[in-house]
């Protein structure tokens, strides 16, 4: 690493009303390399991308790329440059097609016509280079969600990317759709594209980037070869706490033996079928299988948030009827869903509204919200869930993602569940926050509480389920004992 | 810039008191009790139908079918109101009844069908219109009773009547959307419709109910105005809705639902009729007085903007 770098930061600082969301900090970047920038939710991540894409000016420090330096220019500029981002939330135009959203704000016009047919033409060659089969004339609504990723890569690479950020590219993608986009990546890096890659996820970390750069409370702490960090050493010095065990072990020994839910021949036309199981009081039911095999499909059936359900669901032995989310929560059966902004939380309202929203009627008299008792009960929960800002009044939407997902489990447990239903639970929120939440289910789990956890993240579903159950393609593959549940034995059931 | 951020949630009061202060210092009958006397009476029906609309709004949804209620539920109570017929509660129920029935026409469709309530209340508003026509056969209905007269008309303790009623209903409707469950669950699903579902909230019963309120509001408005004007007209209220909706919008109600309150929506109520009252006193002519009423509307949502980005 002696040539002189493509892109080389230095002394970057930044303050946001008196709090410094960078300190001091550097980055290098070599032509063709994947460096991983890693860090919890609030290390300074996005303020440091947000500097790169004149977003947001600096305070000071410098930023040299191709040897020049980067001062106040435009977001136009520096897209000219051939610095590209492609956001978390894919930022495409659903309504147009693929070739006019790689070139949009780009189109080759004459004189304000526009020629469908040129863009056509070069999207064609630019979507073939990556070795992507996409129609080019298909309207981007009716694709993937990682094939509209993909558009966003072609896009900056029709824009002659030099430096390409990816934000959590793959917080959205199946693991074949994660193959493809690293299959992708490689190739432009061997083209001698640099990508600055920004995840949550290790295994992924481990499997692209050629180095990694720590950043932590808006500090520099290091860039090592990702050879040269072990995983163990890389959280700690993210954190800059030791976290010794990533999956803290429950303390109780269970031999459940108390069946509280079952589901019978349960089936949901064209999303899955005849699938059977039982979870006991105090076990934990892994949900494992591919994105899009029907698992999030199971839980919200089971919720009663999808209609046209056949088969049958027991609690406690009793079969039960449940035609809305009101139902299930009466039948003591609590549900956080895959996607918190989507339908977890109110933003506008306070953590303490968001918490007691779906117990509201306990805190009630005549139609009357007794604000005490919400207090008192919003604020037990609160303490117990560890969520961070004290003064529950607060709007919800300007909280951490973690703080967001605590709320939205706080939300669920406040209506005393027998059953708790955790989809993608620590889905885009910080190590600090995942491992409080980890702590948090082993907890539940202790006290009683039968929980169905859905998963992408295998060494979650491992670490923390007693049995796990393998969907594939809507059907019930496996359910596997704790001691045969291995990452290799999980993806073949889930492959096949 | 706590203090900034607090002022700038007042901001629609602020500027009342600045606006009220100026028009004051240019005319000096305008800061008198018969003077203000008049202009509570005249916003009394507006900030009705403004509260309704309100409701409505903060869950996500609007209503242009008011004006056209109002002249329904008017006629309908001017049919029961002739002297000497019924007692006057007769025609009070009958019109806030039919306020209702139509208030739940509209709830019903809008959750039932999925269509957009624009284009669902849209409907309604013509619909309602032709109802009033069919009923009345285009002729106004008059010769109503003394009693019924007295609601639109009459004072009690040196204060109008309807001035009475708004100050009861600005109480009522403050408590619903602050203290109570249904209020909660109306912000709850304007800010995000599905988490409410997903929290256990029954969407589409809480959807007819803010219509339903937005309906009975109506037929007060409609039965004050009759009773004001001693008469009913089939062609009375129209455009009303676009006020309501002006008088939510100044006052801080967001019209992608969620944010609002009764006292904003008071508060809007009030500035349009200060301005108006204010232009009357300077002699400004009412065409003068809509370009600036609508320049109100647009720097109001404006200003609502830019806090919304600060956010």
């Amino acid at each position: 690493m002696n040539k002189t770098p493509l892109l080389s930061i230095t002394n970057l600082t930044k303050s946001f009303g008196g709090i410094k969301a960078l300190d001091n900090v550097q980055f290098e970047l070599q032509k063709g390399e994947v460096h991983a920038l890693m860090g919890e939710n609030g290390a300074g991540k996005s303020t440091f991308m947000k500097i790169l894409m004149s977003l947001v000016s600096p305070d000071s420090g410098e930023i040299i790329f191709e040897g020049n330096s980067l001062k106040n220019q435009s977001v136009q500029q520096i897209l000219g440059l051939g610095i590209s981002m492609i956001h978390q939330e894919i930022l495409a135009v659903d309504e147009l097609t693929v070739a006019q959203n790689i070139f949009l704000g780009r189109e080759n016009n004459k004189m304000g016509w526009l020629s469908n047919k040129i863009i056509d033409q070069k999207a064609k060659e630019i979507i073939e280079s990556l070795g992507l089969n996409i129609n080019v004339q298909t309207k981007v609504k009716n694709l993937q969600i990682a094939e509209k990723q993909m558009v966003e890569i072609a896009k900056a690479i029709s824009n002659n990317a030099k430096i390409i950020i990816m934000d959590e590219p793959t917080s959205a993608l199946s693991e074949n759709e994660v193959a493809t986009l690293f299959r992708i990546i490689r190739e432009l890096k061997s083209n001698g594209v640099s990508i600055i890659y920004i995840s949550h996820k290790m295994e992924e970390i481990y499997e692209i980037a050629d180095r990694i750069t720590v950043l932590r409370d808006g500090q520099y702490i290091t860039t090592k070869k990702t050879a040269d960090l072990d995983q163990n050493t890389l959280i700690n010095l993210m954190v800059g706490r030791e976290i010794n065990d990533v999956f803290p072990k429950s303390e109780k020994e269970n031999t459940f033996s108390k069946p509280i839910f079952s589901v019978k021949n349960f089936s949901s036309k064209g999303k899955f079928s005849d699938i059977n199981f039982e979870i006991n009081e105090g076990e934990v039911l892994g949900v494992a299988g591919l994105m899009g095999a029907g698992r999030s499909e199971i839980a919200r059936a089971i919720y009663g948030l999808d209609a046209l359900i056949k088969g049958e669901i027991a609690i406690n032995g009793t079969i039960i009827s449940i035609n809305s989310p009101k139902d299930a929560i009466k039948n003591g059966i609590g549900y956080v869903s895959e996607d918190r902004k989507w339908d977890g939380f109110i933003p506008n309202l306070s953590i303490k509204q968001n918490l007691s929203l779906s117990s509201l009627t306990n805190y009630t008299k005549n139609w009357f919200v007794n604000s005490d008792s919400e207090q008192n009960s919003t604020q037990k929960i609160a303490t117990e869930l560890k969520v961070k800002p004290a003064n529950l009044n607060q709007k919800l939407k300007n909280m951490s993602g973690g703080n967001q997902q605590k709320v939205v489990i706080g939300k669920a447990l406040l209506t005393n569940p027998k059953l708790l239903i955790l989809d993608e639970p620590t889905r885009g929120i910080d190590i600090g926050a995942k491992f409080e939440i980890y702590k948090l289910i082993n907890q539940l789990k202790d006290n009683g509480l039968a929980i169905l956890l859905i998963s992408s993240e295998l060494p979650e579903i491992i670490g923390f389920s007693d049995r796990v159950m393998v969907i594939s393609h809507g059907k019930q593959a496996a359910i596997l004992q704790k001691n045969e549940a291995s990452q290799e034995k999980i993806m073949q059931y889930a492959l096949n | 810039m706590p203090l900034i951020n607090r002022l700038k949630s007042y901001g629609i009061f602020i500027a009342f008191f600045i606006i009220c202060i100026i028009i004051s210092v240019i005319s000096p009958q305008f800061l008198t009790v018969s003077n203000w006397t008049i202009i509570f009476t005249q916003v009394s029906i507006n900030a009705l139908l403004a509260f309704g609309v309100t409701f409505v709004i903060i869950t996500g949804g609007i209503d242009l079918s008011l004006g056209s209620m109002v002249a329904v539920t008017g006629v309908v109570a001017a049919l029961m109101a002739h002297p000497g017929d019924y007692p006057v509660i007769v025609p009070i129920v009958v019109g806030l009844l039919s306020g209702v029935l139509m208030g739940a026409f509209n709830g019903f469709i809008i959750t039932k069908s999925k269509i957009a309530p624009f284009i669902v209340t849209l409907g309604t508003m013509t619909i309602a219109r032709g109802l009033a026509l069919i009923i009345t056969k285009g002729r106004p209905i008059s010769n109503l009773s003394d009693s019924f007269n007295f609601i639109g008309g009459g004072s009690l303790f040196g204060i109008p009547f309807p001035v009475l009623i708004l100050i009861f209903v600005f109480v009522i409707c403050t408590i619903i959307l602050n203290k109570t469950v249904l209020g909660r669950y109306i912000y709850a699903i304007g800010g995000n419709e599905q988490a409410a579902k997903v929290s256990g909230i029954n969407v589409n019963k809480v959807k007819i109910t803010v219509y339903i309120i937005s309906g009975f509001l109506a037929g007060l408005a409609g039965i004050l105005l009759t009773s004001r004007v001693t008469t009913g007209q089939p062609n009375a209220g129209a455009g009303f809705e676009l006020d309501a909706i002006a008088a939510a919008v100044i006052g801080g109600t967001s019209t992608t639902g969620g944010v609002g309150t009764i006292a904003g929506t008071m508060i809007g109520a009030l500035l349009i009729g200060v301005i108006n009252n204010g232009l009357d006193l300077m002699n400004v002519t009412s065409y003068y007085q809509q370009v600036v009423m609508g320049s109100i509307i647009i720097g109001a949502v404006v200003l609502d903007g830019w806090n919304l980005k600060k956010d």
